[in-house]
């Protein structure tokens, strides 16, 4: 059984006004289990509105969500429930920080879950230790750190849940390359750690390429499509027309095919372009 | 949700009335006021409701707008016509305890409700037809005279840009916290007064520390730009008045006039 399933899920902001906008349209998707899914589209295309449905905060307009196989707006209870088996990192997480000290305000998420005392504060080191916050640090006002430690705060404020699925929505935006790395590195550890799904959505297509098990191409409100990477990046040409930049390797073999060398249709990494083109070499040798 | 507060909403759209001079639309608009304070009879209160309907149809707005303006102010409908009901003197035409409505009373409250309903539709008119900064150029317009009275005009409108500019920005930036808040688990639709109370606190925080760091941006940016007051300031769109305005207005004042001459006779 899917973990998460949408069915027709459509989605219009001001309903009934001129400002009527539809943001998601008629979306069936079914993510499994312990998947890492990619979620990547152009500026505008309704990937943060898409997510805020997988665990409640938008009510669709028309159309289903199911988490675990359950209607999460069959009952008030059921939705909350959603809540913690699904978290979502917002897009610039950092305004949703208000306590007094890094320490208490990652622990309000888990305190709302109401565990106990012990337990939060094991989980607090934990998140900590992953997303990267030295243990000086959870005693500080959260309002001195710099924007990138903000950042992780919020995440952890969320991981610290420790939710089934974890929704990420760009959170490297606005972080220097090896933040971005980092953070992306841990996610990748927490998603195989504790065998949870992650969905992350993303601007770069690299990154998308490089963690995700299965991508989700999103263009004007719709999905374009859904599937593991090599059948993604096939359609790279596609991709591309829609404004969405492929990795740069792709791009590379892409135009080595139009050159007349077709190596591999279904490139996306570098380790992966590395092997297929010494492949393609040593048969090149073998032939002449 | 929050989103749903339509009072003092602007409506876009390329009517009749959008494009009049937003400084004749709020003279009109006041003397359209004094219009319905001026009516002491139903029939002068009955053109001051044909002039509404008159103006709606012309200016687009749907009908379900205004009466979603109309909404916030139902307690107040119903508190000033049953106050109307009951504690006017004259005939007694029922009467139950202590209690007893008149014919005088009946005909109060039917006349105090429909005046309600017509100052706010009337207004909320102006805002639906007029962007908030056309809005403000033209009060500051209207009032610039006093500043010879050193009145800080400018400033003034310039405060009241900024508010009206951001209360649309701080509704959405509400709302967003709020989603995080819940997304953490936050709950804050049940519970008991001090309960709710207290779930506002993660919002409100977060929601003041980013007003407080717009406010000091903006003002960077105003000052990064040379801001300095309204003085030997020129604007953009300069406001213009035509035909259309001053045949509007002439309409207005006509339908002002009639009140005011029924008002006589009868
Ligand atoms: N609160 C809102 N009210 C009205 N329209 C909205 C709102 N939020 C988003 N939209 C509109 O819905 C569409 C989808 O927005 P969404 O935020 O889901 O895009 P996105 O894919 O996350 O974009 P980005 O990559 O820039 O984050 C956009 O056209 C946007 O203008
Ligand atoms: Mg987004």
């Amino acid at each position: 059984m899917p973990i998460i399933k949408t069915e027709n899920l459509t989605y219009t902001y001001s309903q009934g006004t001129p400002f009527e906008k539809t943001a998601v349209d008629n979306i069936n998707i079914e993510i499994e289990s312990g998947e890492f899914v990619g979620i990547i589209g152009h500026t505008g295309s309704g990937k943060s509105t898409l997510i805020q449905h997988l665990n409640g905060l938008l009510k669709p307009t028309s159309g289903k969500v199911y988490i675990d196989g359950q209607d999460i707006w069959e009952s008030k209870e059921i939705t909350k429930a959603a809540r913690f088996k699904v978290g979502l990192v917002f897009q610039y997480p950092e305004y949703q920080i208000f306590e007094e000290t890094v320490y208490k305000d990652i622990a309000f998420g888990p305190k709302n879950m109401g565990l106990s005392d012990d337990e939060i504060d094991k989980r607090i080191k934990e998140t900590a230790r992953i997303v990267g916050l030295g243990e000086d640090l959870l005693n500080k006002s959260p309002f001195e750190l710099s924007g990138g430690q903000k950042r992780r705060v919020a995440i952890a404020g969320v991981m610290a849940m420790e939710p089934q699925v974890l929704i990420l929505d760009e959170p490297t935006a606005g972080l220097d390359p090896k933040g971005r790395d980092r953070i992306l590195d841990q996610i990748k550890l927490y998603h195989e750690e504790k065998k949870r799904t992650v969905l992350l959505v993303s601007h770069s297509m690299e990154d998308v390429a490089k963690y995700s098990t299965k991508i989700l191409v999103m263009n004007k409100a719709k999905v374009f499509c859904y599937d593991e990477p090599p059948m993604v990046f096939r359609r790279a040409e596609e991709i591309s027309q829609m404004g969405l930049a492929v990795p740069q390797i792709t791009k590379v073999f892409n135009a080595l095919k139009e050159k007349g060398f077709n190596i591999a249709e279904d490139v996306y990494t570098v380790d992966y372009a590395k092997r297929k083109f010494l492949q393609y070499i040593s048969a090149r040798k073998e032939k002449s | 949700m929050l989103k749903d507060i339509t009072i003092g909403q602007y409506f876009p759209g390329k009517s009749f009335v959008h494009r009049l001079d937003p400084r004749f639309k709020i003279i009109i608009t006041a003397f359209y006021i004094t219009l319905l304070f001026s009516a002491k009879e139903m029939i002068g209160l009955f053109a001051g409701i044909v002039y509404l309907v008159a103006a709606f149809l012309v200016s687009g707005i749907p009908f379900k707008m205004m009466l979603k303006g109309l909404k916030p102010i139902v307690p107040i409908i119903i508190f000033t016509s049953i106050l109307n009901l009951f504690f006017i003197d004259g005939i007694v035409v029922f009467r139950l305890w202590i209690l007893k409505i008149t014919d005088e009373g009946i005909k109060m409250s039917v006349f105090m409700v429909i005046r309600i309903i017509c100052l706010i539709a009337g207004t909320s008119l102006l805002t639906y037809t007029t962007s908030p900064i056309a809005l403000t150029d033209a009060i500051e317009r209207l009032f610039s005279p006093l500043k010879k009275l050193k009145v800080p005009v400018h400033e003034l409108a310039m405060m009241m840009t900024i508010a009206l500019r951001f209360i649309p920005t701080l509704i959405e930036e509400t709302d967003k916290i709020m989603s995080a808040q819940k997304a953490r688990g936050a709950d804050l639709e049940t519970g008991g007064l001090m309960q709710r109370a207290k779930a506002l606190v993660p919002i409100l925080i977060p929601l003041f520390v980013s007003a407080f760091r717009r406010a000091e941006e903006l003002a960077l940016a105003m000052e990064c730009r040379c801001y300095h007051g309204g003085e030997g300031r020129t604007r953009l769109r300069q406001l213009k008045s035509g035909w259309a305005d001053y045949v509007s207005l002439g309409i207005t004042l006509f339908f002002l006039d009639a009140v005011v001459a029924i008002n006589c006779f009868f």
